[in-house]
């Protein structure tokens, strides 16, 4: 990896994908490339982070979005230590600013948070000098899901985003998965689609650079790839959806939908799965499935945020080598 | 309250409503209002030179939250009324989400005590009685009681009363008394979880909103209440259209129905939302551009009765807090004045607008005496400086809590003087 010309990465903070303009998001995806690389070798670690630190800061319950955290930055060298909101002391009442402000005494480079707060991560970002890396804050923004998503799709599609057909299928009110993804993926002009029951569609929707429907059976028409998203089961018990079995009848995506979508469409989800609830389970193991390349996709992007956040002052350094200044 | 032993007073060169006035003051009344320079100042009066200075009947404030007892780390009667006093109020009524709750006549005795105490001269307090116990929502408060005690209204404000059988009665019993019910208008499902207004500001951040439709549903019920009682029903804080419309259309069939709106309500949308700034969090929520646009042309035509500040001061770790977390609230008192002297200075509304909205009204819905500037009225009145510029900060205001959305900007027309029964408060 040579980029001596490569520029200074301006942004101390991650906290949604409107923050970076098109040429960042590219640099970031050639980036994230390139730790694709290592991670397929059969030594995935480079020294590069060495004697940095990141706290994942997990004040919500997520298991693949910290272990792909944990993953790129132990391949990168970083050590990384982990908060748990059951294990920390935000659960003995302690301010949301108080645990941030401890943390910072700390002196990591880079703390990465999840919270259920909308929000919370420019909260954490206005009040700490390190970098802060928004790891999903309620249901507003998930910044490295939907670069990973853009990622995955760019393996399959190149550089031709434009024109492309993405559908989000789910619940979209309640899913900071679909805001980032909406904002990133139509900023590249993606035709995106949104298909839900008007109970999980947000207010406002209709302003937004989307196209809603409320049937699958012509949602997914032409469709070049579906994203499912999950859906939380407390959404039924809110009296959002008379039950399950019936959203599953309506919106769950089966091979015959997948055959009404493009040729070679394909399918996303960023996990985990309710399988035969969003999704059928034949089509999360088909061969159309890019949900296991996005996990992929997962480790290779963090690192990439990970290593742009980390080495943002300019100094020369480079994936291979773990810089030489 | 009687001030028989104030000083006498003349004021001179002020400008009341557009016309330099000399005014003469004894025993705390208004003894005359003449043209500048056509009379002598009577023997013995002080005489204050208050040439380029605006004068105001002391306004009167019908909503707010003065904390005490039981959260004096927010405010306390002393420092709200200090907001009050710096603010241009001579009459502040307050609401009893206190701790424990103004539902017992002792607790409004020791509030308006408390008051006395701390500004023997004014501003006044005036407690506003719990229409149901401990604000539940289920069983009459003793009404009759609080009333002797000193309350001028009463209203379950911050817990409105979503059973309409309960609060039905509680505007009966209210009526006995002489006073009337103040409704916080909300539907409590549709504000279930709410954080803010709901609409494409909540739907682009992620929050929860509430929408419009839960505050005037309630208006709407209590507008049909009020027509089939024949009783009056004040209806707090309105934020929206819908409301309005609502409103206008009760008063043109002669419901005994009255309104207030709050100056955040003319002047702020949720866009104040974008960055989750919990100073901006209230309830009933900023809502849109539209709304703002309807309650300027409501407070204008007086489909809207008066103004108030729904001061709700909260502490600055409470609101230091991801939106979701942080109370509802902002304070009104230190800058009511200078936020509605701007619409003036805007051209929105007119110097006897804001008589009528701060004073003459509110004095009618809760049969409190105001300063009309006749001979015998009460001598309570301020001065504003209309041209003086100052920043919304720790050091310019009185309030204990700082959670304003205004916090940091820079107003035009300061308060410099009130006087209350024709003494000098500050």
């Amino acid at each position: 990896m040579q980029h001596a010309q490569r520029p200074t990465w301006p942004h101390k903070d991650l906290l949604d994908v409107t923050q970076l303009t098109r040429a960042e998001l590219f640099h970031l995806l050639d980036t994230a490339a390139q730790f694709h690389d290592i991670n397929r070798r059969p030594v995935k670690k480079v020294p590069t982070l060495k004697g940095k630190s990141v706290v994942l800061f997990f004040a919500e319950p997520s298991t693949r979005t910290k272990t792909s955290f944990d993953v790129a930055g132990k391949r990168l060298s970083a050590d990384t230590f982990s908060l748990a909101k059951s294990g920390s002391s935000l659960s003995k009442g302690e301010s949301l600013k108080d645990t941030a402000l401890t943390l910072q005494a700390m002196t990591p480079d880079i703390i990465v948070i999840r919270h259920s707060s909308s929000g919370a991560a420019q909260f954490l970002a206005e009040r700490l000098d390190c970098s802060v890396v928004n790891a999903g804050d309620g249901w507003h923004a998930h910044p490295t899901q939907a670069l990973l998503d853009c990622y995955s799709l760019r393996q399959v599609w190149g550089d031709t985003f434009e024109g492309r057909t993405l559908l989000i299928l789910g619940d979209i009110a309640h899913s900071r998965v679909a805001r980032s993804n909406v904002h990133l993926l139509a900023s590249l002009g993606v035709k995106v689609r949104l298909c839900a029951p008007r109970t999980l569609l947000p207010a406002g929707v209709h302003n937004w650079p989307v196209t809603i429907f409320n049937r699958l059976d012509d949602a997914v028409q032409g469709a070049d790839a579906v994203m499912c998203l999950r859906l939380q089961l407390e959404r039924q018990q809110a009296g959002l959806l008379p039950d399950l079995r019936e959203y599953a009848q309506r919106f769950c995506l089966s091979p015959r939908h997948l055959a009404m979508a493009a040729p070679g469409a394909r399918v996303l989800h960023p996990g985990p799965m309710n399988r035969g609830l969003e999704i059928s389970s034949v089509l999360a193991d088909a061969p159309e499935s890019l949900i296991l390349d996005q996990v992929a996709a997962g480790v290779a992007t963090r690192m990439a945020i990970l290593f742009l956040l980390a080495t943002r002052t300019g100094v020369e350094q480079t994936a291979d080598t773990g810089g030489r200044a | 309250m009687t001030a028989t032993t104030s000083p006498s007073l003349f004021l001179r060169n002020a400008r009341l409503l557009g016309r330099m006035v000399d005014v003469a003051v004894a025993d705390g009344r208004i003894v005359s209002v003449m043209d500048a320079g056509s009379g002598a100042a009577p023997a013995g009066a002080e005489s204050i030179d208050a040439r380029g200075m605006v004068l105001f009947p002391a306004f009167i404030d019908a909503h707010t939250h003065m904390r005490e007892p039981g959260f004096e780390y927010k405010e306390d009667i002393a420092s709200g009324l200090a907001a009050a006093a710096h603010g241009g109020f001579g009459a502040v009524l307050c609401m009893a989400n206190t701790r424990p709750v103004n539902d017992d006549a002792s607790i409004t005795r020791d509030m308006i005590d408390t008051a006395r105490r701390h500004w023997p001269h004014g501003p006044r307090l005036h407690p506003i009685g719990a229409a149901t116990v401990g604000l539940r929502g289920t069983e009459l408060a003793p009404l009759a009681e609080l009333a002797e005690a000193g309350c001028v209204a009463f209203s379950n404000d911050g817990a409105p009363v979503p059973d309409t059988e309960m609060f039905r009665r509680c505007v009966e019993y209210a009526a006995d008394q002489g006073k009337v019910v103040i409704d916080h208008c909300e539907d409590p499902y549709l504000a279930k979880g709410a954080h803010m207004n709901e609409g494409e500001t909540s739907g682009r951040i992620g929050v929860k909103g509430q929408p419009d439709i839960g505050e005037a549903l309630h208006v709407a019920r209590d507008i049909l209440l009020a027509d089939y009682l024949k009783l009056p029903i004040h209806l707090a804080h309105i934020s929206c259209r819908r409301s309005v419309e609502l409103i206008a259309w009760a008063k043109q069939r002669g419901v005994p129905v009255t309104a207030e709106t709050c100056p955040h309500y003319l002047l702020l949308t949720d866009k104040e939302l974008l960055g989750y700034d919990t100073k901006a969090k209230v309830n009933p929520p900023l809502r849109t551009d539209d709304d703002v646009a309807a309650l300027r042309a409501a407070v204008k035509s007086g489909v809207i009765d008066i103004l108030a500040t729904d001061h709700a001061p909260h502490a600055a770790h409470e609101k230091e807090t991801p939106l979701d977390e942080a109370p509802n609230g902002i304070t009104g008192l230190d800058t009511a004045v200078a936020l509605t002297w701007g619409l003036v200075r805007e051209g929105v509304l007119t110097e006897a607008d804001l008589m009528r909205l701060w004073a003459t009204e509110p004095g009618k819905i809760f049969g409190l005496p105001v300063n009309g500037f006749g001979v015998g009225d009460p001598a309570d009145f301020f001065l504003l400086d209309p041209e003086e510029k100052w920043v919304v900060a720790r050091e310019t205001m009185h309030s204990k809590s700082l959670n304003t959305p205004f916090l940091g900007k820079e107003l035009v027309g300061k308060v410099k003087a009130l006087w209350l029964g024709g003494v000098k408060v500050v």
